[in-house]
């Protein structure tokens, strides 16, 4: 298992590295820095100026090289709009999505496993047929939309909870139905899969020839089986949450990571762009990398191979 | 005789199928002493498999079970509860499977899957419920046993898991243990030491085995009484002696002649075969299921068919001897 786990991390390190070296240099494709910075009218000496003085002349492998051991020690340099920075701009904003974030998965888990579960229990029963109409109206229904008719009813009409902002629990609560609504669908469905397949599999017969109760059977026995694929989805959805929040921190003005990101690159802000981009993907890596040792204690067969 | 430990009488299954109900066991009478070794043998298809199932209450929801009598050790299993069968299963009556590599549940240790077989019936520790899977990981001849405990079923071979599969059926001590094709998915070198050592324990431990198999020359060498099934009937029942010294249904004639027995099949002689196919056990069944397979059918086969022989040798055929009189008996 600690070999597993030591070869998954050395496999994490290595993707991260290559995965920072792409979104440095895919930059630097999108156009020339300088003359971006120094915005339209600029004359040719301004933009060379700017350009020593950012050091843009300095060859891109120097950069990265720079920019990356930097990095490392925390410091992506300093905002080219707020002029703060960018370490300080995006720990104010990522404490607001990660916790976006992980209340939105806990809440797509929390309703997604349950109904997948009891519909799997009972094929083409009502709660079967309530947990599709769920899912399906999930995956067809727009996250801005959605969020917009939680905010008519919930807060304009009824006033029970704020529309906007990140002040306190409340304000969290429809961010967290819309984001996790948003991830709940793919989940559902794929629990419901694994535990049909598994139900029907031999050792499921096994249990019940032991006279295992009918909850061992399911908890203990099919979902500990029927979870391992969901493991790996949900790390995926957690990693999209915590970087591509970016419409539901827009509806209900929560001034999250996401948002940052849309914001800067409209304003052509590189350094913020660079950093966020480099912090979504660790997030990436991190949870795939937790999924990975999640699954290998699940499943004893993915140790070894 | 005393009491027996298993009696059945007229066991019907019906399935819900699109067209209509597949009647797919009908009828079927068996008893079974103490330490006594039931062969159940007949083609795919042919119901062995829900009988036990039936018999273990493992039938899926949708399937109807019925029957006049089913009792096991005087306990009414027509009657009783889910709570009831669910203590009887594992405990006093256990069961093994087919497919030994994937009846064991592939995140769990080979020692947690035998212990919890001890667990959920005793009021045992786990170190006592796994020294009890130790003691019978030795006894169904697995080397080193204590280290294989940590294993986990991926990392042994058929054999050996179907050695597990033994050793978790014993774990409470059943008094009926339910084998159904316990050898099929195993190399043929580990088919004859599986049963082997089956028979053996079953004869050691004094239980009494339903042994469910195609494979007569399996039925020749352990049973004590068989009985032959053919599409949802039992046609033929009896001492294994009378089975297959007086075969008298044509079934049964039929399935010896498919099988080399030594002392009975000339060297260099063709096997036998069974032409035609099982009929169709959805909607209303009458007359023998046999007749259409059959070299000695005659109008009477789509009526009544009735018991012939004794307790101890019993079949269903319109000939009084299984065959009609005016042709000579195939050898």
């Amino acid at each position: 298992m600690l070999q597993f786990i030591l070869k998954r991390l050395g496999l994490a390190v290595l993707v991260a590295f290559t995965v920072s070296f792409i979104s440095f240099s895919l930059l630097f494709l999108s156009g020339d820095p300088a003359a971006a910075l120094a915005g339209e009218g600029a004359s040719g000496e301004d933009i060379e100026a700017l350009r020593t003085l950012y050091g843009f002349d300095r060859p891109m492998l120097v950069q990265y090289g720079d920019w990356l051991f930097s990095a490392l020690r925390g410091d992506f340099g300093e905002s080219y709009y707020f002029k703060l920075p960018v370490a300080t701009l995006i720990a104010e904003r990522l404490t607001v999505t990660m916790l976006l974030g992980l209340c939105g998965i806990t809440f797509a888990l929390v309703t997604a496993v349950p109904l997948g579960v009891a519909a799997a229990i009972r094929p083409n029963s009502l709660i079967d047929r309530i947990a599709l109409f769920l899912s399906v109206a999930g995956q067809a229904m727009p996250s801005f939309w959605f969020g917009l008719i939680l905010i008519v009813v919930f807060a304009i009409k009824l006033g029970w909870l704020p529309p906007s902002g990140a002040a306190s629990w409340r304000h969290f609560i429809m961010p967290t139905i819309v984001l996790g609504y948003y991830a709940m669908p793919a989940i559902m469905r794929l629990t419901r899969a694994g535990m049909l397949e598994v139900l029907n599999s031999d050792y499921i017969r096994t249990a019940r020839a032991k006279g295992a109760p009918e909850v061992q059977v399911l908890f203990k026995h099919a979902l500990r089986n029927a979870i391992i694929p969901v493991v790996s989805l949900a790390a995926v959805q957690m990693g999209f949450m915590l970087g591509g929040s970016i419409v539901v921190e827009s509806i209900f003005a929560l001034h999250g990571a996401g948002y940052l990101a849309w914001e800067s690159i409209g304003r052509n802000d590189l350094p913020t762009v660079q950093a966020l981009i480099l912090i979504f993907s660790m997030f990436y890596i991190v949870f795939t990398f937790l999924a990975d040792v999640l699954n290998a204690w699940l499943d004893p067969r993915m140790r070894s191979s | 005789m005393s009491e027996p430990l298993l009696c059945v009488r007229n066991l019907n299954i019906d399935i819900p199928v699109g067209g209509g109900t597949l009647h797919a066991v009908r009828g079927i009478d068996f008893e079974l002493q103490r330490g006594e070794v039931l062969s159940i043998v007949g083609e795919s298809g042919s119901g062995k498999s829900l009988t036990s199932l039936a018999l273990m209450g493992l039938l899926g929801k949708r399937i109807d079970r019925r029957a006049d009598r089913m009792d096991f050790d005087g306990i009414d299993l027509t009657r009783a509860g889910k709570r009831q069968m669910r203590a009887l299963r594992g405990d006093r009556m256990s069961m093994i499977f087919q497919e030994p590599m994937t009846s064991l549940n592939p995140a769990y240790t080979i020692g947690d899957q035998l212990a919890e077989a001890l667990l959920l019936h005793r009021n045992v520790s786990r170190q006592q419920a796994r020294d009890r899977a130790v003691e019978l990981l030795e006894k169904v001849g697995i080397t080193a046993a204590a280290s294989r405990l940590g294993q986990y079923p991926h990392q042994l071979s058929g054999g050996l898991r179907q050695r597990v599969m033994i050793a978790m059926a014993l774990m409470c001590g059943p008094e009926l243990i339910i084998a159904d094709e316990p050898t099929t998915a195993l190399d043929v070198t580990i088919q004859a030491q599986i049963l082997r050592l089956l028979v053996d324990l079953v004869r050691e431990m004094d239980m009494a085995m339903i042994l469910i198999t195609h494979d007569l020359g399996v039925v020749a060498r352990v049973a004590d009484k068989v009985a032959v099934m053919y599409a949802g009937e039992l046609v033929e029942t009896g001492s294994a002696g009378a089975i297959f010294n007086a075969p008298s249904h044509p079934y049964t004639r039929g399935l010896l002649r498919c099988i080399p027995l030594p002392g009975r099949t000339a060297r260099g002689a063709p096997l036998g075969t069974i032409p035609g196919i099982v009929p169709s056990l959805v909607g209303e069944i009458g007359g023998c299921v046999f007749r259409t397979r059959c070299d000695h059918a005659v109008a009477a086969c789509h009526g009544a068919i009735p018991h012939r022989g004794e307790a101890d040798h019993m079949f269903r055929c319109v000939h009084p001897h299984g065959h009609r009189e005016d042709e000579e008996t195939p050898a």
